[in-house]
């Protein structure tokens, strides 16, 4: 038995918590911006094409505007002289923000570790979902997706977003 | 086939074990000049640098510098080498940035790993380690795992006033000035390049690159040969299957071993059908970066179909390491043959799609004819090689000039354009497209039986079953493994027709199985030093296009 705007207006209305109905609105339309570098970047074609069609999941309008976008993924490898410019863009972008590390070589530099590679974007910049895999399948960056999803959908927006405990490399 | 120069330098230059030409470093530059002018030797592939310091046997000095040139026909390749003493002002040896507009760049990288200064030299600078960098990473004695971090970017001004300056720009306070990249959509991965605007026509432009520069050369000189396979994929990791050829090839080459039948006519087919996913993704991209995104799904989805290929033959869609010194890994699987005529099918019918949309297509004629304009005698002095050179209408391809694995016995023709520009780019890829196509269908049909891979324990694991049944492959098995091949001792050049254009590696062994110095030859980096003059006098949106259709991959230029 509906109670309140439900008895009166039948099923023209529907209440929800606030929260919910903002995390479905930004589960259902993400916007990712791709930091894509190599390899990794290539993969996300063929995520963003036909067959994978990350469209399926809301998340197709890919922006190339950190300040237009809320999901970063991090597709390649990232070397120390990439690594002010990750930085600097992954600031730009607004807060709610996401970053998804695609690949061994963002996770953890991947097999080189050399002088010139990053030993993972984490130093520099918060990670929330990592995703093995050199390159990953897009099946496993969908998945990523997925848990981004599930993220967005039981945050709340009371709670602060920003991580002001991380401390980057880069942070002075 | 260098008569003047052996004539006119006699007794100045010794001719070493491996062939290359030893000279002094005092006359590098008068001989360069009569190797090109005299001997036509008109194409520099590439100039790199050794460091003696941990070789086994001695040498004059520590440092010695290379230079490979080719002749007018590009069919011999000339080596010339020269050991540099340290002088009080460092180590120091006269620049041919003069005589060789591709040696620019390259002499900066030399500079830039191993400290070796070019005396005249326009812009001396680091180009793939960052401004904050110290130290020379390729130097023996400097520690492969000891990253920099890199604070702030390079503003690139100290490139930019000059080339202002050049063209009568006193101030620039009219101009604006604009990144584009290292991410921006359009640079194609890393790369970025630096413009000065007048409205919307480029005055002046300073590329910088080595944002993706991982330590592929350092990488290689603590992996076995093997082991390096991997890593080859990752340089143009759009084909990266032509890659593993390009540097299994060049050790098969030291070895002096001749791969099975078989494996040859695997390497050609699976090669060719790498060269036609490589040229796939450039075009789409491309046309995409022109607005024509329908394009893009019509050129991707075949690709898509040639990873199901792969990833079945090879166990990996994008990086599939299916090359090993001596032969390639497996076998074709049952329904191979109708697996990759589908995907022919399809690549097929994207293209024809692709071509009827745009072929007769006023915008796309008007954006991309006369841009981006490169000339023979330009593109020769770039550097240029494969279809951008083609597409100059310089017919060299490395599997007509110095046909391997029976290229010469296949009927194909090599596309050349006339003019130059964009559009020419990409037209000698689709036509390159179609024939391969064609050389993929040639070997299919001949396909000899036999074996896959080299009956040579030195080279090639055993088969698993006398690895576990017997003492002996179990010992084969375990010394390969650790050790790896043992290659030779000796300093080689070798080079395939990568979907790119040469890409070639320049290995220098001590008989070990790893390699002492491994030197890539990418056909990215000469293209992408040219770049900036390309742009000058153009419009920004153009620029986008130009960089486009020279297919610059970022993974083999930084390396
Ligand atoms: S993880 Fe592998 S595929 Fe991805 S960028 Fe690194 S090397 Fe390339």
């Amino acid at each position: 038995m509906a109670v309140g705007a439900e008895a009166i207006f039948g099923d023209s209305v529907v209440t929800t918590k606030l929260d919910s109905a903002i995390g479905w609105a930004r589960e259902s339309s993400m916007w990712p911006y791709i930091f894509g570098t190599a390899c990794c970047a290539i993969e996300f074609m063929s995520i963003a094409s036909s067959k994978f069609d990350i469209s399926r999941f809301g998340a197709e309008v890919v922006r190339f505007s950190p300040r237009q976008a809320d999901l970063m993924i991090v597709a390649g490898t990232i070397s120390y002289k990439q690594a002010p410019v990750l930085k600097r863009i992954y600031d730009q972008m607004t807060e709610p923000k996401w970053v998804i590390s695609m690949g061994a070589c963002a996770c953890s530099g991947g097999f080189y570790d050399n002088y010139t590679t990053l030993q993972g974007i984490d130093s520099i910049i918060p990670v929330d979902v990592y995703v093995a895999g050199c390159p990953p399948r897009p099946e496993a960056l969908i998945d990523a997706l997925m848990e981004i999803q599930e993220k967005q959908k039981s945050d709340s927006i009371i709670k602060d977003r920003i991580n002001n405990d991380f401390k980057g490399q880069l942070d002075v | 086939m260098c008569s003047c120069f052996e004539e006119k330098f006699k007794g100045l230059y010794k001719k070493d074990e491996n062939d290359i030409y030893v000279i002094d470093q005092t006359f590098v530059k008068a001989m360069i000049t009569c190797l090109k002018e005299k001997d036509g030797f008109h194409f520099l592939a590439d100039v790199t640098a050794i460091d003696y310091s941990k070789f086994n046997k001695p040498t004059p000095s520590r440092f010695a510098v290379v230079y490979i040139l080719r002749d007018k026909e590009f069919k011999n390749v000339i080596t010339l080498k020269t050991f540099i003493d340290e002088e009080e002002n460092g180590l120091l040896v006269e620049s041919i940035s003069d005589i060789f507009f591709s040696a620019n760049w390259a002499e900066r990288e030399v500079w830039d790993q191993y400290g070796i200064k070019f005396l005249n030299h326009p812009n001396l600078k680091r180009v793939l380690n960052h401004k904050e960098f110290v130290g020379h990473p390729l130097r023996k004695d400097y520690p492969i795992t000891k990253g920099q971090l890199c604070t702030k970017t390079d503003d690139l001004m100290d490139e930019m006033i000059p080339a202002l300056e050049k063209k009568g720009y006193k101030s620039h306070d009219d101009l604006m000035f604009l990144n584009l990249g290292p991410a921006h959509p359009a640079s194609h991965g890393t790369i970025r390049t630096f413009v000065a605007l007048d409205g919307e026509t480029i005055v002046a432009a300073v590329s910088e690159i080595g944002y993706l520069h991982r330590g592929f050369e350092k990488s290689c000189e603590n992996h076995t040969y093997n082991q390096i396979i991997p890593y080859t994929d990752r340089l143009n990791y759009c084909s990266a299957i032509l890659n593993n050829i390009a540097f299994a090839h060049t050790v098969e080459g030291m070895l002096s071993v001749t791969i099975p039948e078989r494996a040859q006519f695997i390497r050609v087919i699976i090669g060719e059908l790498s060269r036609v996913i490589d040229h796939l993704v450039c075009l789409a991209a491309s046309l995409v970066d022109m607005g024509a995104l329908t394009n893009y799904w019509y050129l991707y989805n075949p690709r898509e179909a040639v990873y199901g290929l792969l990833s079945k033959l090879t166990g990996a869609r994008l990086t599939n390491s299916y090359m090993r010194i001596g032969g390639v890994a497996h076998d074709f699987y049952d329904g191979f043959e109708e697996d990759l005529k589908g995907c022919i099918k399809e690549i097929e019918q994207g293209m024809g799609d692709t071509l009827a949309l745009i072929e007769h297509n006023r915008i796309f004629h008007d954006r991309s004819q006369n841009v981006g304009v490169v000339t023979a005698e330009q593109a020769i002095n770039n550097g240029f090689t494969g279809p951008n050179l083609r597409a100059s209408g310089v017919a060299y391809d490395l599997r007509k000039t110095s046909p391997y694995y029976f290229y010469d016995a296949l009927d194909f023709d090599i596309a050349v354009g006339s003019v130059g520009d964009v559009y020419d780019r990409m037209m000698v890829r689709f036509e390159e497209i179609r024939q391969s196509i064609s050389i993929i269908h040639q070997s299919m049909k001949i396909l000899p039986k036999g074996d896959i891979i080299v009956n040579d324990h030195a080279i090639a694991l055993p088969k698993k079953e006398n690895v576990y049944n017997n003492i002996e492959g179990l010992m084969n098995q375990f010394k390969l493994t650790m050790d790896g091949v043992k290659v030779p001792a000796g300093e080689y050049y070798g080079a395939i027709e990568a979907g790119n254009g040469e890409l070639g590696f320049f290995i220098v062994s001590d008989g070990s199985g790893t390699p002492y110095r491994v030197k890539v030859r990418p056909p990215c980096f000469p293209a992408m030093s040219a770049l900036p003059s390309m742009l000058e006098g153009d419009m920004i949106a153009d620029s986008v296009l130009s960089l486009g259709s020279l297919n610059i991959i970022a993974g083999e230029l930084d390396r």
